[in-house]
């Protein structure tokens, strides 16, 4: 083992062996263990029974986990090199869902591929993060301190974030948002410009709010007070609460959960997932789950910390952002604590786009960690790879 | 590589490194917030939601309680419940509605606005509440039913209950009858709100409603979010309401009415005269119950409450109507109080001279020479006259109350009227006039202001023949029941008190109302019972509607057969039997019957007659249902 430590030798090339060696396999320990609760839970969303969810769950989860394995292989100066190629692609899935998506939920999310549904917004969440890395790697320090250089990958953020809101897809626009204002942060832009983001943004909401959709508008006042309408809009916010209150701290058993399994509970296999865990192994599941994401949240910034490029560091960071927007808001909406947005819950959530991101998501941070010595120049790697 | 000063590099990792943390951090505090929620909601609030839930999941629904039976004095059933199959379809079961309703009117005919009215519950309600087809299917159409059921897809038989009294107009009365529950009739108990719940509306039915009615059941049931039932988690049963056993005597009660049946407008009492026990509460014209139990049209019932005859009141303990002579035996005893002997004469002329106004006797060539006894057996209008101006109108209304009139007796039945019994106060208070030494007169023979009702008159012979006793009637004689902790036993009837009259006082009564049947002369003589040991005694009364102007008696009464029906007389008499030791008593008051001689007396021998020969004491084989025993009725 001794040879693949050669720092010298994995800054050129590594077999594909090697790489495999090198993949971080705790952390996929911790992926099993949560995508295997996430079976468990579709097995109880439906009754007790694999069909329709977990069946179907389990065997995108396998094309997902062949994914995984891939993105973590490939060298980390493809990713480098293909940065821009796929922000670009994303950009333009994003501009032709617009043009020929289809509509569901009030909004043009979906392009249909036959074979899945592909949400064009969730690919751009691995994309933004990709390509802003990519830039933020050219940058010297002081560059990044000033305002020039900044407008740049500012325009990068706010193109795809216009489209998303134009569907109208609020969460993932947010999401989008907030993970490259974290890369920002990271990347060291002087913190009074966030200031002052932070302070157009408020002034804009008065503007926003005329933008938006009355069922958008309609979710943000029941969130701010759910009783409001507690058979309409806050129905939801409401009964999710009750099921999780419920369930207490050692739950209902599994299949068990009377809100869910009587269908109190709206959308169980998807977005309110957590709460039917939460109200079937109570507040000791819901931790469990939570210090599985934690587990992996510290994994993406050790796996930041131990890169020796800029690119690999700030993707990894940014792609672990990314997740931990996933996992907080969908729990935070669902108990309560923010508007009813239609953010999955990453590994557990029924669907096939959000899953892909997130495997794709965890491959190249575990790419970032087998390609942890690899050095990448300012300019883009030199050699003929 | 190379151009990058090497403190730029560091710088660089320094920023990150920093930075990240601090990203980190706020990652962890968000999921710090994340945790502290958790417990807020699932160890602080988790009571409370787990509460929510509950409430959410589960429904409690009523179970209908039977309502108890009602019984006469020999068990036999005056008020059942009768099942009523329904033909229930649930929609989400019944495949092709259309086909299944096709399918299903050739067995049960529907008409089209059925049919639609179906099809239009269908779509309003979710796909898995049953939506009532029909009602009151025959047994015959139920056995079909079952027998097609794979070809009915969704359909269901439903067993209801719904009352019948199965000697309808005869009893209803007693027994009145049940009807759905008006909003003034709600009292909050979840009970009345049931659909199709019934409660007592009149008689019995409404007198004993709260036993009759029962406890209601409780059943838990699990519902999902659609309110779909999903379990049953818990059930309580109802407790039937308790039967009701009363004192009536059906056969006498049909008897009673049949009897009566000719008359326009009647009512008669038989009553114990030892108990107070009614064995009879006749009043024609009746009404059959079951229209209410089914649904009256507005017209039917504007028919029935429009009826001048009121068919709808039951006379015999609503209706007041002047005594006439049979108050003589009052008026008779407050003379005996006063110190007036039995042998006190008083010479009839046929009227009596009082100022310069004439009181006529009802005969008018006069009675001579008679004493008390004659005077009550001839029921001469003088000898009163006379008497009552001795001993004064006051007397004579202390007297009348002592008898029970004036006020209502209290029988356990809603709608009795307390009649009145004239004092000079009264007048006073009521009409606002001093009164007048006539009208003493008027009144002591049973005229004017003096008003009772039959079941009063009963109760008044009662007190004469039982030896001076307080008797007060009654119609529940018990329940039979199912939960003994939750009725209470209608209160012991008596001993009663005494009124205070002397036995040699109500012996000489006796004794002439013996004579009013049966001895020559007397006024009911055609009315003797002639079967040994059965014989009755009594005292006819007729009540006049008109005043006779001194015109009228000049050109020569008109007789009663030649007025209108409304403008003539009504029959009253009231009785008792056995004459050697009383048991029954009746009253009869025929509305406008003419004599009471005449039209009442016939009617009231009739029904002694048949009471006596009902009681068990005088047939074999018959055996009184002792309280407590389980019913024998159906």
């Amino acid at each position: 083992m001794a040879v693949f430590d050669d720092p010298l030798r994995r800054d050129h090339q590594m077999t594909l062996a090697e790489r495999f060696w090198h993949i971080n396999w705790g952390l996929l320990l911790v992926i099993a263990a949560i995508a295997g609760l996430g079976f468990a839970m579709l097995y109880s969303a439906a009754g007790g029974d694999w069909d329709p969810w977990a069946k179907r769950q389990l065997i995108r989860f396998g094309g997902a986990f062949g994914l995984f394995f891939i993105c973590a292989m490939i060298d980390i100066r493809f990713w480098f090199r293909c940065a821009y190629l796929i922000y670009f692609g994303a950009f333009m899935l994003l501009v032709a869902v617009e043009l020929f998506g289809s509509v569901g939920m009030g909004a043009q999310r979906w392009i249909d591929l036959k074979v899945m549904q592909l949400q064009p917004s969730e690919v751009m969440k691995v994309a933004l993060v990709l390509v802003l890395a990519r830039y933020f790697h050219g940058l010297q320090v002081t560059e990044v301190r000033r305002i020039g250089p900044l407008i740049w990958p500012i325009l990068l953020v706010l193109a795809p974030v216009a489209l998303v809101l134009k569907q109208p897809d609020l969460g993932t626009a947010a999401m989008l948002a907030m993970a490259a204002g974290a890369m920002f942060m990271i990347a060291g832009v002087r913190w009074w410009k966030f200031a002052l983001v932070g302070a157009a943004a408020a002034a804009a909401v008065p503007v926003i709010w005329n933008f938006l959709r009355s069922y958008q508008k309609e979710r943000v006042l029941t969130f701010l007070n759910p009783e409001r309408d507690p058979l309409g809009a806050g129905y939801h916010i409401m009964q999710s609460q009750i099921a999780l209150g419920s369930g207490g701290v050692t739950g209902k058993g599994f299949l068990a959960g009377t809100q869910s399994h009587l269908n109190f509970l709206p959308e169980k296999q998807t977005d309110f997932i957590f709460t039917m865990l939460a109200e079937e192994f109570g507040m000791i599941g819901g931790l469990i789950l939570l210090g599985l994401y934690f587990i992996i949240f510290v994994y993406g910034f050790a796996i930041a910390f131990r890169a020796r490029n800029h690119f690999g560091r700030l993707l990894a960071a940014g792609l672990t952002v990314n997740l931990f927007l996933y996992v907080f808001i969908n729990i935070a909406m669902v108990m309560g604590l923010l508007p009813v947005v239609g953010v999955p819950l990453p590994l557990i959530s029924y669907g096939g786009t959000a899953m892909l991101t997130v495997m794709i998501s965890l491959g190249i941070i575990s790419s970032v960690s087998v390609h942890k010595d690899v050095r990448i120049p300012r300019r883009g790697p030199s050699d003929g790879w | 590589m190379g151009t990058t000063p090497p403190n730029d590099e560091q710088e660089r990792d320094k920023t990150f490194t920093r930075r990240s943390l601090i990203v980190g951090g706020g990652m962890t505090a968000l999921l710090s917030t994340l945790v502290a929620r958790m417990y807020y909601l699932q160890v602080i609030e988790a009571d409370r939601f787990l509460t929510m839930a509950e409430e959410n999941r589960i429904n409690l629904r009523l179970i209908r309680p039977s309502r108890g039976k009602i019984l006469d004095r020999f068990g036999e059933p005056l008020a059942v419940n009768r099942q009523n199959f329904r033909a229930l379809i649930v929609a989400e079961d019944a495949g092709e509605v259309e086909e299944t309703l096709d399918r299903f009117s050739q067995i049960v005919a529907i008409d089209q606005e059925t049919r639609d009215r179906i099809i239009r519950d269908i779509r309003r309600k979710r796909k898995f509440v049953p939506v009532t087809m029909r009602d009151n299917l025959t047994w015959d159409q139920v056995s079909r039913l079952e027998v097609n059921a794979p070809n009915l897809p969704g359909i269901t038989i439903e067993v209801g209950e719904t009352r019948h009294y199965p000697y309808r107009s005869l009893t209803s009365q007693v027994i009145g009858h049940v009807g759905a529950v008006s909003e003034k009739e709600l009292t909050g108990d979840p009970v009345l709100e049931l659909p199709g719940f019934r409660i007592g509306k009149k008689g019995v039915e409404r007198q004993n409603d709260l036993a009759l009615r029962g406890t209601a059941g409780r059943r838990q049931v699990e519902v999902n979010a659609m309110g779909r039932v999903i379990r049953e988690l818990n059930r309580d049963d109802a407790l039937p309401g308790s039967d009701t056993v009363l004192t009536i005597d059906a056969k006498l009660q049909v008897f009673a009415q049949q009897r009566m049946m000719g008359e326009k407008s009647a009512s008669a009492v038989v009553m114990d005269v030892h108990t107070g026990e009614v064995l009879a509460l006749a009043s024609v014209p009746s009404f059959d119950p079951e229209l209410f139990v089914r649904g009256l049209s507005t017209q039917e019932w504007r028919n029935l409450i429009n009826d001048p005859l009121g068919p709808l009141n039951n006379k015999a303990i609503s209706g007041l109507y002047n005594p006439g002579s049979t108050f003589k035996m009052l008026v008779a005893i407050a003379a005996l109080e006063s110190g007036i002997g039995p042998g006190y004469t008083v010479y009839c002329p046929g009227h009596m001279r009082l100022g310069n106004h004439r009181f006529h006797c009802w005969r008018r060539w006069g009675h001579g020479k008679l004493d008390m006894r004659d005077a009550l057996k001839q029921s001469c209008d003088v000898w009163y006259y006379d008497v009552a101006w001795k001993v004064g109108i006051e007397k004579i209304a202390e007297v009348a109350r002592r008898f029970g009139l004036g006020e209502r007796v209290g029988i356990d039945l809603p709608g009795e009227r307390g009649g009145v019994v004239p004092t000079k106060a009264w007048k006073l208070a009521n009409i606002g006039e001093p009164w007048q030494g006539g009208e003493t007169l008027v009144n002591a023979i049973g005229q004017g202001f003096v008003l009772t009702s039959p079941l009063q008159l009963a109760v008044m012979t009662a007190r004469l023949v039982n030896g001076g006793k307080a008797v007060t009637p009654r119609l529940t004689r018990g329940f039979h029941l199912e939960d003994p902790l939750a009725r209470e036993q209608p209160p012991v009837q008596g001993p009663f008190p005494d009124i205070g009259v002397s036995e040699h006082h109500l012996a000489l009564m006796r004794d002439a109302m013996d004579a009013v049947v049966n001895e020559r002369r007397g006024t009911a003589r055609g009315s003797k019972i002639e079967e040994e040991g059965f014989e009755m005694g009594g005292k006819t009364g007729t009540s006049q509607v008109r005043r006779i102007t001194k015109e009228e008696r000049a050109a020569g009464v008109i007789k009663n057969e030649d007025l209108p029906w409304h403008r003539r007389d009504h029959a009253l008499f009231v009785g008792y039997a056995p004459t050697k030791s009383p048991r029954y008593c009746c009253s009869v008051v025929v509305e406008h019957g003419g004599g009471g001689s005449k039209a009442a007396a016939p009617i009231a021998r009739d029904l002694l007659l048949e009471a006596q020969k009902r009681d068990p004491i005088n047939r074999a084989g018959v055996r009184v249902v002792s309280l407590g025993s389980p019913s024998q009725g159906s």
